[in-house]
């Protein structure tokens, strides 16, 4: 299962985080830190995928923007692979302007796509179409 | 939105924290932040309520404390508007969790949100409950979750099914509810309702043995489901570059990997499916390729048939020459988890894995070094050598120990020839000498001298070797030790194997004579050197005199150990003359314990030699006095007066291997467990001075276990405090002390201290054993050692 999904930049500031296991909150920014710093270091040549701890970081670069996403044992890291470019193109379909300005927005995609710690949805129409009515009924 | 106050609107907010230039800066921005936030709070119902929740939850992002929110989540729960439930529960999932009480708060929102009439109210409950719902919270909403998944549109469904998840997870039993709800799910169209189908049935299956015994009959309709997948056309709702919803593919896969796995019957029906799908997959992308990889992982866990399982290594195989590394490197994994199973099919791809150890990711390589180690056999091991020691030299600095060790092993096991084998282990110690373990060097040394007619081939490499460098310590110490032991084989010129060289006493001395001078040389390395150049004395015939010289130099050095070497082997030349030869004699063949033995653990400390009396003063007293009594305290049992240290001088810093030769002390007690074994001993007093009465009990537990009882009484007029017991015996025997019964010795014989010791001595090696007693008497500290 999906342990932790983060967004973060070449600096190592978290611009976006979410996790699906309990993670102390004093734990978070040196967990964060550290996972940032590993894919950090990873030259051009070497995999997206790292052994971290007990458990496994799948990572994908987009410009200035890190994508990382922790994974138990035993879940296929290229299938994790594709999902990260699939959030990344609902993203991409959806916002207009720059993603961080909206941040409440980004977590209700990714709530419809993953949910505790499993995928929920991969159709980037069916992922959008509740936003889009969501978009309606908050302006009431 | 509208703006309340002077705080910011959320994106001005995070505006103005981006733009922070110092840490400082950052800190500033949030508190003023918060600190309206927190005066929002406590306001009244106002329209701003939501987006400051949202801003508070955007500074918990960044790691400052937010707690003070987890009340509002509450009530923004409760709000009839949605913008203020969305933020509610977003915070609720991101503040709180079942330890903190506000979460219970949030209960009676939840059941009543979960049959709201709005769909993404709904959703938002499922979502949140999903996330951080506690066991009462899943106990009580389960029937309302099971409603869901039974009767409602498929945005819900999907979400309700994974909902049910959680609430498995968190009450076990529950699963028993779930699972007719789950099993008709399958029937749905929508992939959404599908794949949280199959999740639920994943985590159901997992959790009980009884549901996987019920599910398997599912694998008929699964395996339709997949087939839908791969066959049909492009339908464009579930495309990912060409294939048709391949998250959901690799979903099944592995709910049919569980189900199948052990299960002949499962396994065959789903068979030919499996077997389409490994051939009809595009693997030209990534996408292809992750089917691909959960195909050959069910494939291989459970129970196919021969072909099956060939063909899926042999995907694994095309993998390895895939130019995507991501996709070589799960290869490389999968086939490391097999290597053990399916040997025969591993080995025909032996090629590209041995190539990869050249691959430029340091992942890729370290797995193709440990599938290359477990490839290596008879047969192939002297191309494989060469493709280890060739990938020694350029490997990175972390895969070095692991590399020469898995090298060292391979050729033990599979080394055709002795003169192979030295060779290859002089090869990995002259490229990565610094990376081996302490035990290459006894293992080496114990090695050469069972190959008796190489002797002289490796000593006259070893030398050569040294000329050329001394940094490698491990690889200095064999060849001293070599060249001690060895030298007259060293200097006689002529040698079959190697070219002949003529070598004489001076360049051998002059070779030593730089070990033992220069910086690079650890104190172990300059050990070996001493005795090595000891050894010679009796080995050549001109130079004696300069070892001599060299001998009495090392007699004042600052290094504890050297010095008393030196001073040692002074008075073997001196007083000890006629020893000498004996002495120095060339070694008996050293006896292997077991093939590839890592010496066991033991509690106790190293074999050392016996150390000089060691005093320490506890206060201020006269020093003459006590070191006389220590002296006399150490007069060992049967011992001469010298002690003995000329025979531990022969083997060097090596650990006790058995030195039965020159054992001048009469108590070979304690050498019990190599030779004849009496089953039990009458108590033995070992010790008697002073007051002081040691004595020991045997008692054989076993083959090649023995429990030894120590104890000690005071027959003086004063009590001994602080008295403890230490013994150390040979690496290869492990030594168990139980605590003993107390520390004082009360005077007049009152009462006795026994202490006792386990020793395990699997392999059967002669025991030495020392045994220390330290001791305070009369205000002096004392220590002393017992050697038997």
């Amino acid at each position: 299962m999906i342990r932790f999904v983060l967004m973060v930049n070449r600096q190592g500031q978290t611009r976006l985080s979410r996790y699906y296991t309990p993670v102390d909150l004093n734990r978070r920014a040196a967990l964060e830190a550290d996972v940032v710093r590993c894919c950090l270091n990873r030259k051009k040549d070497q995999c997206s995928f790292v052994e971290y701890q007990d458990f496994k970081l799948v990572y994908r670069q987009y410009a200035a923007l890190y994508i990382v996403v922790g994974v138990s044992d035993g879940e296929n890291e290229l299938s994790i692979y594709e999902l990260v470019h699939n959030f990344v193109e609902v993203l991409d379909k959806y916002f207009s302007r720059v993603i961080m300005f909206n941040l409440d927005r980004v977590h209700i995609i990714l709530d419809e796509m993953i949910q505790n710690g499993h995928i929920v949805e991969t159709n980037k129409n069916r992922i959008l179409a509740p936003l889009s009515a969501i978009d309606k009924m908050a302006d009431g | 939105h509208v703006v309340h106050g002077p705080n910011l609107p959320l994106q001005e907010m995070i505006r103005a924290i981006r733009s922070a230039r110092t840490q400082c800066e950052e800190r500033g921005v949030i508190q003023r932040e918060c600190a309206a936030i927190r005066a929002q709070f406590r306001q009244a119902d106002n329209g701003g309520r939501s987006h400051n929740l949202a801003k508070l939850l955007y500074v918990h992002m960044l790691g400052y404390p937010a707690h003070f929110g987890q009340m509002e989540c509450v009530r923004m729960i409760a709000s009839p508007r949605y913008s203020e439930k969305r933020v509610g529960y977003l915070g609720a999932m991101m503040l709180l969790d079942e330890k903190q009480d506000a979460s219970l708060l949030i209960t009676n929102s939840i059941k009543n949100d979960l049959s709201h009439s709005s769909q993404y109210v709904q959703s938002l409950a499922l979502c949140t409950l999903a996330c951080m719902g506690s066991a009462e919270m899943c106990r009580d909403l389960a029937p309302e979750i099971d409603r869901l998944l039974r009767a409602s549109n498929s945005y819900i469904k999907k979400k309700a099914a994974l909902c049910a998840v959680h609430i498995v997870r968190k009450v076990h039993d529950l699963g028993e509810l779930f699972a007719p709800a789950a099993r008709s799910l399958l029937s749905e169209k929508n992939h959404g309702v599908l794949h949280g189908a199959v999740v639920l049935i994943t985590e159901l299956c997992e959790r009980n043995p009884e549901a996987l015994e019920r599910f398997r009959k599912t694998v008929p309709d699964l395996v339709q489901i997949m087939k839908g997948l791969v066959i049909s056309g492009y339908s464009p709702e579930h495309d990912v570059a060409g294939i048709s919803d391949p998250f959901l593919q690799v979903r099944i896969l592995r709910l049919l990997r569980i189900l199948g796995h052990n299960n002949e019957a499962a396994s065959d029906a789903m068979n030919d499916l499996l077997a389409q799908v490994a051939t009809n997959t595009d693997s030209t992308k990534t996408v292809g390729n992750a089917v691909l990889y959960e195909t050959v992982l069910t494939v291989l866990d459970i129970k196919s048939e021969s072909g099956l399982r060939v063909l899926a290594v042999n995907i694994l195989g095309r993998f390895l020459l895939n130019n995507d590394r991501n996709i070589r490197y799960i290869a490389m994994m999968s086939l490391q988890k097999i290597v053990g199973t399916d040997h025969i099919a591993v080995q025909r791809h032996r090629g590209t894995i041995v190539d990869c150890l050249k691959d430029p990711d340091a992942s890729v390589k370290r797995r193709a070094l440990e599938l290359s180690l477990a490839l290596v056999s008879a047969s192939n091991i002297r191309s494989m050598m060469k493709e280890l020691l060739i990938f020694l030299s350029s490997c990175p600095l972390e895969l070095r120990a692991q590399a020469a060790s898995g090298i060292f092993n391979a050729a033990e096991r599979y080394a055709p020839s002795q003169r192979w084998h030295i060779d290859t282990i002089l090869h990995v110690l002259t490229t990565a000498g610094g990376d081996v373990r302490d035990e290459t060097v006894p293992n080496l040394i114990q090695l050469i001298t069972t190959a008796s007619e190489l002797h002289c081939y490796t000593v006259h490499k070893l030398y050569r070797a040294l000329l050329t460098d001394i940094s490698q310590q491990s690889l200095v110490q064999v060849a001293c030790w070599c060249i001690g032991e060895y030298g007259d084989l060293l200097l006689k010129g002529d040698c079959q194997e190697t070219e002949p060289v003529q070598v004489t006493e001076n360049d051998v001395l002059d070779a030593l004579e730089t070990v033992l001078q220069s910086h690079m040389s650890s104190p172990a390395t300059r050990g070996f050197a001493l005795t090595a150049t000891m050894k010679l004395s009796t080995r050549i015939t001109d130079n004696v005199d300069r070892i001599r010289s060299i001998v009495s130099i090392y007699g004042s050095c600052i290094d504890v150990e050297l010095q008393q070497r030196a001073v040692e082997y002074n008075a073997l030349f001196k007083k000890y003359d006629h020893m000498r030869a004996a002495v120095l004699e060339r070694m008996p063949v050293i006896e292997r314990n077991s093939p590839g033995h890592t010496n066991g653990e033991s509690s106790g400390e190293l074999v050392k030699e016996v150390q000089p009396v060691k005093v320490k003063e506890g206060d201020a007293a006269p020093t003459q006095q006590p070191a006389n009594q220590v002296c006399d305290l150490l007069d060992l049992l049967g011992g001469s007066e010298e002690p003995l240290k000329p025979t531990s001088a022969q083997s060097g810093p090596a650990p006790g291997q058995p030195i039965n030769t020159s054992n001048s002390s009469g108590g070979d007690l304690l050498d019990l467990l190599g030779g004849l074994e009496p089953v039990a001993f009458t108590p033995v007093t070992v010790y008697e001075k002073n007051g002081v009465t040691l004595t020991l009990s045997c008692e054989k537990q076993s083959d090649s276990s023995m429990t030894v009882t120590l104890t000690a009484s005071n027959s003086t007029d004063s009590d001994i405090s602080s008295f403890t017991l230490q013994a150390a015996v040979p690496k290869s025997v492990q030594l168990h002390m139980k605590a003993p019964s107390g520390d004082s010795l009360p005077a007049h014989g009152t009462a006795k201290v026994t202490q006792t010791v386990v020793l395990n001595n699997p392999n059967k090696v002669g025991m030495h054993t020392h045994v220390k007693l330290a001791l305070t008497f009369k205000a002096h500290l004392y220590s002393l050692y017992v050697r038997k």
